[in-house]
């Protein structure tokens, strides 16, 4: 109960920065419910003025229908002025919120992203989102307009007769009670059903998201069993949900009923009494059901914001999620940097009880290429995490030009080092705004320049739209290989003086390879570079191989030094041509 | 919506009880007017205290009935609602799982992925809408006008007018809203999109400094739906209002009329009351439609948006043999006989004209430039797309004949991205044999050079994987992939350029497990590395789609230039001699 109160207290927070539209939608819901109340008594009004055969008043009906016609009109406009604040109000909420999330998940570490599922955090910023937003919007418009409608009957039920007034004011309340009772444990069923929906999704993402795998291993049948599995659990969480959520609406009713047959009952015995008249009476009538259906909203309202509030809750641990350390009070940034780096005394490991890098040291001087050899696992990705800051170091330092990489802005950092990654990753856009991704103001030839340099200018130049061809979300329309292309010519825009290239080559066009190569070459003259490389090539004309296993350096030094050694390395080149 | 009904079929006898018990309660709510006008005329018009009380009784009898009725239809409703849900979402991923690459290509997982999570949610819920609600409010309307004709036929006339104009109000409005609903359908599309983006790519855009740019995109997208969400708001408010004024128009024009015929003695005080009260309905059930039809506006959108699903229909047609039935001893296992292919209605054709012949236990070879056609190539075996010209034979028949699984267990398929599932690493090798023991498990890690790593996890082979695989490194995801494909001992095995995450020892040392298997493999690799394909039976050299070269290393080397162009890249002029 307690954090519901604390998310309710943060959704209302949200809204602050609408109050102008909140308090302008009050005010229209006052009006509104104000003129919507006033029609029953002119109705009664009306009622009284025929009082049986050749006794109708009709100059007097005629002069109370015509009010009541302009009573409609005004009902009418403020209502819907009502509504165009409380959109306003939800949709920039909602805006709002989504946009937060986003803009936590930007800043959460990657520890956090690789390590949670990427359709959990993709549900609650879409589906929980779009939630909260229905649920919203409907407590809104109902909620309050129900608050004043209960109110203001209240007023007019008195101002005609108090002992009446009395008995739907003293009845009506269980109908509260009855809300609150179900309200309550209908939240549970809610959070189940949105925890059981998170499992779908996830599921989904996984299963639909590799269809194509699935089908190679002839698995449809039993990925389809599982999906039945979770289908199954959602159907029978959200029968729960949904049924006992809907039963506010009918048990409500039922105590409404009763109050209505009351007002009936003791407002004829009062009529008989000549106490109220039988036009007051219908006003009466048509209170008590005015008055007791705002509790029926506000009760539906009510399970709507549990699930609303359930949503939010959950939007709401993205955004309170740790974010990456800040950046450091005086975190200075580089200017011109010569390129040296250095690993003093680097600890890491992704999970605490199983140290993957211990005790690493490094002196790497600017413009040497460094080769990273290893079997695989050895913690060659692990390097790059480091040295751009992806994940911290949790003993030593990384420094360069002498100064720790700590002490220094992300940004800044990252500025400094150019990135191919063996997973290509292409936003959805066109190839110029890829190629452009690290320099907004990359003019034309400029990006044509780095896409030549990259040799990727010939095969845009063959697309149907060239560099404004549109690559879909998973690039499915480029191979691979073009795709590595396109990542770097994104570098060579721009290129920084420390170079990391996750094997970076391994699928580039064989053909024009010796020309990237080349390029390469010249890229890399004068910078630092960490290669991650297969390519022994590569590996021949580094200036350091470092030979890396479980996390540590175990050998280091210039190919044809490694190889008369007759170590790991020598052992792992020779490797390569024993196969016949 | 229509055609998902049919997803109703299991629900039958809910789906009539739910609205039919909706109907019974409205009966009784529509009994009330009169049972009030009654206790105005004869209660109190002579005097009857006993009336009243009777009259009372009756009125609290409703109640019961309806609260009774009411929870019975909530209750069939949801579960009719929950388990139309579930068997729309199976037969969903059912469908899905039938398609060929060739529609996954074309329709694209993300797309697939919110239809099957958000779009079959909102038709979900309009379903369970439609079944408690939407019949109860038209029959409302509709008792109501019968009520009138009973009471007075002029009044009836009346109301029989008033119901269509404001019925054109509420589905012209509906109307104007309906593709605007889309709209925002798309553009939270595009939300869900950008977010599964930075979630993907989240290494990418910060090495580039992207988060400003993204937060900015983002921010773009999230107005965009804000403005799209608040212009639909704007036209589906108006619908209260308008409907408001039309009803309370009504209800002066009864008064009117009501007046002159009580003056004439035709009819009663009560009766105007019961009239009054039933347009009052009438308002109140067509509110309730209206905001009822904006919940199924959505559904329906949805609804539109799994059609397109349901009517892409898989391209391909299943084979009827068994893969055992058809094991020929002689002859080529693999034939390409003339086959090109072309990717779905693309002028340009990815392979042309491909011939050659791989016998039982060779290893194919296949190497050249990006796009070069590889991938596609080895993709038609398993039959993940058809030849659009030409055949291609396995065992001497076209692979077109053949029972996908019985081919594609055949076929061990390690794809170019390595995808592992969430599970245990038995679960995940459990895909390649569904009954593999453990000693076939390890011993396909060992050939796939994995059982060093795997053994190395404190739980071993109970190891969990995460979703995409993200707690191992991409040269152990890929061995994992590897060995999934070898467990099953398939007659065929594809690596499409599977040794790309893995260093050259550790490619060596598979390749060379692969060689000295006890059974009869035919092995193609597709590859860019000359290095990983050298040693092949045949090698086939691919340009632009077409074969440029087929025969030994050595033959290559004497007469084919791309071939040689791509050793020369890769390898010092000694080692393409050492091995020529």
């Amino acid at each position: 109960m307690h954090k519901k109160g604390k998310i309710v207290g943060r959704v209302i927070g949200l809204i602050k920065p609408y109050m102008h539209f909140f308090v302008l939608s009050l005010i229209c819901a006052a009006a509104n419910v104000g003129l919507t109340l006033y029609a029953p008594i002119l109705i009664g009004k009306a009622i009284d003025c025929m009082m049986g055969k050749g006794q109708v008043d009709m100059t007097l009906v005629i002069e109370i229908i015509l009010k009541l016609g302009i009573i409609v009109l005004l009902t009418s406009l403020s209502q819907w002025l009502m509504s165009q604040c409380i959109n306003k109000i939800t949709y920039h909420t909602v805006k709002d919120i989504r946009m937060q999330a986003f803009e936590r998940l930007e800043n959460l570490p990657l520890k956090y992203i690789d390590s949670h599922r990427h359709g959990d955090i993709m549900s609650r910023i879409i589906t929980d989102v779009d939630q909260f937003s229905d649920g919203l919007l409907m407590g809104f418009s109902q909620l309050f307009t129900g608050i004043i409608t209960i109110f203001g009957t209240i007023g007019f039920m008195i101002s005609i007769n108090a002992k009446i007034a009395a008995v739907v004011i003293v009845l009506t309340p269980i109908s509260l009670f009855v809300a609150a009772f179900i309200a309550k444990h209908t939240y549970e069923f809610f959070r189940a059903q949105s925890v059981t929906r998170g499992e779908m999704t996830a599921f989904v993402e996984e299963m639909v998201g590799n269809q194509k795998v699935v089908e190679a291993f002839s698995m449809e049948e039993k990925a389809k069993e599982q999906f039945a599995v979770i289908n199954e659990n959602l159907r029978v969480c959200s029968i729960k949900a949904t049924f006992f959520s809907s039963l506010t609406n009918p048990c409500t009713r039922f105590v409404n009923s009763l109050v209505y047959t009351s007002v009936g009952i003791i407002g004829a015995f009062s009529a008989l009494k000549g106490a109220i008249s039988v036009g007051q009476l219908t006003s009466f009538l048509s209170y008590a059901n005015q008055y007791t259906k705002p509790f029926n909203e506000i009760s539906g309202v009510v399970t709507e914001l549990q699930n609303a509030i359930a949503c939010a809750g959950r939007v709401f641990e993205i955004i309170d999620e740790e974010p990456q350390k800040e950046d450091a009070q005086n975190a200075t940034t580089f200017k011109t940097v010569s390129g040296d780096v250095s690993l003093e005394n680097v600890a890491f490991s992704y999970v605490k009880e199983r140290p993957l890098i211990t005790d690493l040291n490094l002196t790497v001087r600017k413009g040497q290429r460094i080769a990273i050899v290893g079997p695989t696992g050895c913690g060659k990705t692990t390097l790059i995490n480091l040295l751009m800051r992806f994940y911290d170091v949790q003993e030593g330092d990384i420094r360069i030009d002498g100064s720790s990489i700590y002490q220094v802005k992300r940004d800044s950092l990252r500025e400094q080092i150019g990135m191919v990654l063996q997973e290509t990753w292409l936003k959805t856009g066109t190839i110029r705004e890829n190629i452009a991704y690290g320099k907004d103001d990359a003019s034309e030839e400029e990006i044509i320049r780095a896409a030549k340099a990259a040799h990727a200018h010939s095969f845009i130049k063959r697309l149907p739209s060239g560099y404004d061809t549109v690559i879909t979300e998973d690039g499915g329309n480029l191979s691979a290989g073009q795709k590595q292309l396109l990542c770097i010519a994104r570098v060579m825009l721009n290129l920084p003086p420390i170079l990391i290239l996750d094997e970076a080559t391994s699928s580039i066009d064989t053909r024009t390879e010796l020309m990237v190569q080349k390029a390469f070459e010249q890229m890399m003259n004068g910078r630092t570079s960490f290669i991650v490389a297969h390519r022994l090539s590569t590996i021949k004309g580094a200036d350091l191989i470092l030979v890396m296993k479980d996390g540590h350096i175990i050998e280091q030094g210039r190919h044809e030094e490694l190889l008369t050694k007759g170590g790991f390395y020598a052992n792992l080149y020779n490797s390569q041509f024993s196969v016949s | 919506m229509r055609r998902q009904l049919q997803f109703l079929r299991d629900y039958k006898k809910e789906s009539i009880i739910g609205p039919l018990f909706k109907m019974l309660e409205a009966c009784f709510e529509l009994i009330v007017p009169l049972v009030m006008a009654n206790i105005i005329d004869i209660g109190i018009g002579s005097q009857d205290k006993s009336y009243i009380m009777t009259m009372g009784g009756v009125l609290v009898l409703l109640g019961i009935v309806g609260l009774v009725c009411s929870l019975t239809a909530q209750y069939f409703a949801a579960k009719a609602a929950m388990g139309f849900g579930s068997a729309l979402r199976n037969a969903l991923y059912a469908h899905i799982s039938c398609f060929s690459y060739e529609e996954l290509d074309k329709v694209g997982m993300p797309t697939l992925i919110t239809r099957m999570t958000s779009d079959v949610n909102q038709v979900q819920t309009g379903v369970n809408i439609v079944l408690r609600l939407f019949l109860r409010s038209p029959f409302l309307v509709v008792g109501a006008v019968i009520m009138a004709f009973t009471i007075h036929v002029k009044m009836g006339i009346l109301f029989l007018l008033s119901v269509p104009v404001i019925g054109a109000v509420v589905f012209g409005i509906i109307h104007v809203t309906i593709p605007l609903y889309k709209k925002a359908q798309g553009t939270l599309d595009q939300i869900a999109r950008s977010t599964r983006e930075n979630l993907i790519g989240v290494r990418v855009i910060r090495a580039f400094r992207g988060q400003q740019k993204e937060r900015k995109a983002f921010r773009e997208t999230n107005e965009s739906l804000y403005d799209t969400q608040v212009h639909v708001g704007a036209i589906s408010s108006l619908m209260n209002p308008l409907t408001y004024i039309l009803v309370n128009l009504a209800i002066i024009l009864i008064i009117y009329i009501g007046g002159m015929e009580v003056d004439k003695g035709i009819l009663t005080t009560g009766e105007v009351y019961a009239l009054v009260n039933y347009m009052t309905q009438i308002l109140l059930a067509l509110i309730a439609m209206a905001n009822l039809i904006t919940s199924i506006t959505k559904a329906t959108a949805s609804s539109i948006r799994l059609n397109e699903v349901f009517d892409t229909e898989p391209g391909m047609s299943e084979g009827e043999h068994d893969f055992s039935e058809m094991s020929a001893e002689d002859g080529p296992k693999v034939q390409f006989d003339h086959v090109s292919f072309a990717y779905g209605g693309s002028e340009e054709e990815a392979l042309s004209d491909v011939t050659f012949e791989a016998r039982a236990g060779q290893t194919i070879g296949i190497i050249g430039g990006t796009g070069a056609g590889k991938s596609t190539l080895v993709n038609l075996l398993p039959r993940f797309y058809d030849a659009t010209k030409g055949s291609v034979k396995i065992n001497g028949c076209d692979v077109g004949e053949y029972t996908y699984s019985s081919l594609r267990e055949m076929i061990g398929v390690v794809p170019q991205k390595a995808v592992l599932f969430r599970g245990t690493i038995r679960d995940n090798m459990k895909w390649g044999k569904k009954d593999a023991t453990d000693e076939e498990i390890m011993e396909a890690l060992r050939i796939a050079q994995a059982e060093e790593f795997v053994m190395a996890k404190p739980d071993g082979l109970d190891e969990m994987i995460a979703a995409g695989g993200k707690n191992l490194s991409g040269g152990q995801r890929q061995r994992l992939t590897i060995a999934r494909a070898i467990v099953a001992k398939p007659e065929i095995l594809i690596l499409d350029d599977s040794g790309s995450a893995l260093d050259y020892a550790t490619d060596a040392a598979l390749r060379k497990a692969i060689r000295s298997l006890p059974f009869d493999m035919t092995v193609f690799i597709v590859s860019q590395r000359a290095a990983s394909i050298m040693h092949a039976d045949q090698i086939v050299v691919l340009e632009d789609g077409k074969t440029v070269g087929i025969g030994t290393h050595e033959q290559l080397l004497e007469h084919c230039e791309t071939y040689q162009e791509i050793c020369m890249s890769q390898l010092s002029k000694e080692e393409v001699r050492n091995h020529a």
